[in-house]
């Protein structure tokens, strides 16, 4: 069983990204199960979500407290919550920033970073800044734990109209395509 | 005549069932070969959906006829898809967009009466703000079906799930069932109906999932067909034994009881009449669950679930999402050797106690596992059920009350965990400690 712990904030559809992440892995056949973390639900403030997969049924209907990897949606909820509380050693972490790697403080339980400057491509697709599907993109790139076929499929059995429905396919596409991955030794992560 | 029409608990003489043409016996379902058809069947539908559009897509497979609703979290997003089903034409039904909880369930009664199936869905203050047509619905023998979406109560302010909501109804004459896996909402939902409407039950049914976890929990759903869904439920057949009809008048719950006259026994006649069909609900559940899983091919165990229970030293008792995290824990337990085994309940009224004293009767000691609290006895409610169960037994076992997952917290493999390390203390010792309460150092 992987364990994902998704971060973002109230507004940019973590939530909705974790149940279109969980519809495209159950469509290549695999068991997905997610639970949103809850609060009153506000604009901006941090929102987490929980997604476990697996090749067979998941009982537990729980949090997630030692993810195996963990996606950022947005570039600052680093600084509200510590995105990496918990992390397996050698876990992943898909990250969108405008900044290099060399830039990024992260501990030594990271074993992957992959990074996306979503928000930016997020401007030129739909001109605010609405990263949960490039961050898909980003996660399938990173981890190779789904097609970016299965993410299309799902975003469009979203509830996705018209133009909404083009931006986001291409948002999907062009997160994977624009992600960069970083394998990280010990040495480097230190 | 005091009300012999609408709360007598007698099939009249003249109904079709008396003839034997509804009946639902086995006997006159389809047989063997419809069998084969299902184990044949083409791969199922799968979708990915939450346990609010699980129950959704149960109201829709069910026909309904007629849903009244009021809006409250965590049920929200439930009627929000049936709003959308009948909108989008897939649930040919009535939806009522009332001004609050209790004409959600007047409302409700008026459609009954006059022959619908119906169906609502709340929680919490919800619950509370429906109470007076809520403890009306089971006295005037009405085969309802609603959703409660568990959540804790207020105060302290809380919008997040527990079972205290569901627990301060448990005594008002509702059938309840409660749910483990998104899967098991939408098909209780459908069961839900076949087993209020069965004319040896004739009572509401509350389906109970689990606030956020279930709620808002999505995963791996499989729809199943309309036709087999059609074909478990059959002909629809609501409320025979009373309806609005202008051309057949009755009056409708009358003034019964009192001291003097026919008033004492004739509601000693209706209060006997609904224990008796809280009674007879447990085989009728127990048939319901095993036509399900003739024409759908699915099985949930109806009443309890014995979950690795052979030879097991000393057992859990669980109620709803959290036995998914319980029975993992018991998988680890058992692979470092310990001897553990549980009983998740699915049917909490009627209280299945042969079953439950059967299935702990060997073992040595029991912890019960409650998502709420019950205050008159300092323990979970579940518990305090569970230790009727063993009181029957011809030899004390010890058993242990804890309460965790309240107002949205967490009940995780970890808590399961500590749970059976206590149970095994317990099983040396024989003396019980006081409720433990799982989630207070968290």
């Amino acid at each position: 069983m992987i364990e994902i712990r998704m971060h973002g904030r109230g507004g940019q559809g973590t939530v909705l990204a974790a149940a279109m992440l969980a519809k495209a892995l159950v469509a290549e056949g695999r068991h997905a199960v997610a639970v949103p973390s809850f609060g009153f639900e506000r604009r901006g403030a941090p929102v987490a979500a929980f997604l476990r997969v697996d090749d067979k049924p998941i009982r537990r209907m729980t949090n997630i407290y030692e993810p195996h990897c963990v996606l950022c949606i947005d570039p600052t909820v680093g600084r509200a919550v510590n995105v990496f509380e918990g992390l397996q050693p050698g876990g992943t972490l898909v990250q969108t920033t405008a900044r290099g790697l060399d830039d990024l403080q992260m501990p030594d339980t990271v074993g992957r970073v992959g990074l996306c400057d979503a928000v930016a491509l997020a401007m030129g697709i739909f001109r605010r800044p609405i990263t949960n599907t490039l961050m898909l993109g980003a996660f399938a790139r990173t981890t190779g734990l789904v097609s970016l076929e299965a993410l299309e499929e799902a975003v469009r059995g979203a509830e996705f109209r018209d133009a909404g429905l083009a931006q986001n396919l291409e948002a999907v596409r062009r997160g994977f395509e624009a992600t960069t991955v970083h394998e990280l030794t010990h040495a480097e992560a230190a | 005549m005091s009300g012999a029409g609408p709360l007598s608990p007698t099939v009249p003489a003249s109904h079709p069932e008396k003839r034997g043409l509804l009946r639902m016996t086995p006997s006159l379902r389809p047989g063997e070969a419809d069998m084969a058809a299902v184990l044949e069947k083409k791969k199922p539908k799968v979708i990915v959906c939450d346990g609010n559009e699980a129950a959704a897509w149960g109201v829709s497979l069910a026909n309904v006829d007629m849903v009244a609703v009021y809006p409250i979290t965590p049920q929200s997003s439930l009627v929000e898809y049936v709003a959308k089903f009948v909108a989008d034409g897939r649930l040919k039904a009535d939806i009522v967009d009332v001004e609050g909880e209790h004409s959600v369930l007047s409302v409700l009664q008026g459609g009954m009466l006059a022959g619908a199936r119906t169906y609502t869905a709340t929680c919490g203050p919800g619950l509370a703000f429906m109470f007076e047509p809520y403890l009306r619905t089971p006295g005037l023998r009405m085969p309802m079906v609603m959703s409660i979406v568990t959540r804790d109560t207020l105060s302290p302010q809380s919008v997040w799930g527990g079972h205290q909501d569901a627990m301060s109804v448990r005594e008002a004459g509702w059938i309840q069932l409660y749910c483990e896996t998104v899967q098991e909402v939408l098909d209780t939902v459908v069961m839900a109906y076949r087993i209020a409407e069965h004319h040896d039950v004739m009572l509401p049914v509350n389906v109970c999932h689990d606030g956020n976890y279930l709620s808002y929990g999505a995963s791996r759903v499989e729809l199943p067909e309309q036709a087999d869904v059609d074909a478990f439920l059959g002909a629809k057949d609501v409320n025979w034994h009373v309806a609005l009809d202008p051309t057949r008048p009755m009056g409708v719950d009358p003034l019964t009881g009192g001291a003097g006259g026919p008033g004492p026994r004739m509601f000693v006649k209706y209060r006997k009449g609904q224990c008796r069909g809280m009674q007879n609900a447990l085989a009728v559940i127990e048939e319901a669950h095993a036509e399900w899983n003739r024409h759908v091919g699915r099985w949930h165990a109806p009443l309890i679930e014995p979950y690795r229970m052979e030879d097991a030293r000393f057992a859990l008792v669980t109620l709803g999402s959290m036995t998914g995290a319980a029975k993992d824990a018991v998988d680890e337990a058992r692979g470092a050797g310990v001897s553990v085994g549980l009983v998740k309940v699915k049917t909490y009224r009627p209280f299945p106690l042969k079953a439950i004293a059967a299935a702990l009767a060997p073992v040595e000691a029991v912890g019960v596992i409650d998502r709420s609290v019950d205050f008159g006895f300092d323990c979970g409610p579940l518990y305090k059920d569970v230790l009727g169960a063993l009181a029957g037994l011809p030899r004390r076992i010890p058993a242990r009350s804890f309460i965790g997952g309240l107002a949205g917290a967490d009940i995780t493999v970890g808590h399961v965990q500590r749970v059976i390390g206590e149970v095994a203390e317990l099983a040396a010792s024989g003396t019980p400690g006081p409720t433990a309460w799982l989630n207070e150092r968290d």
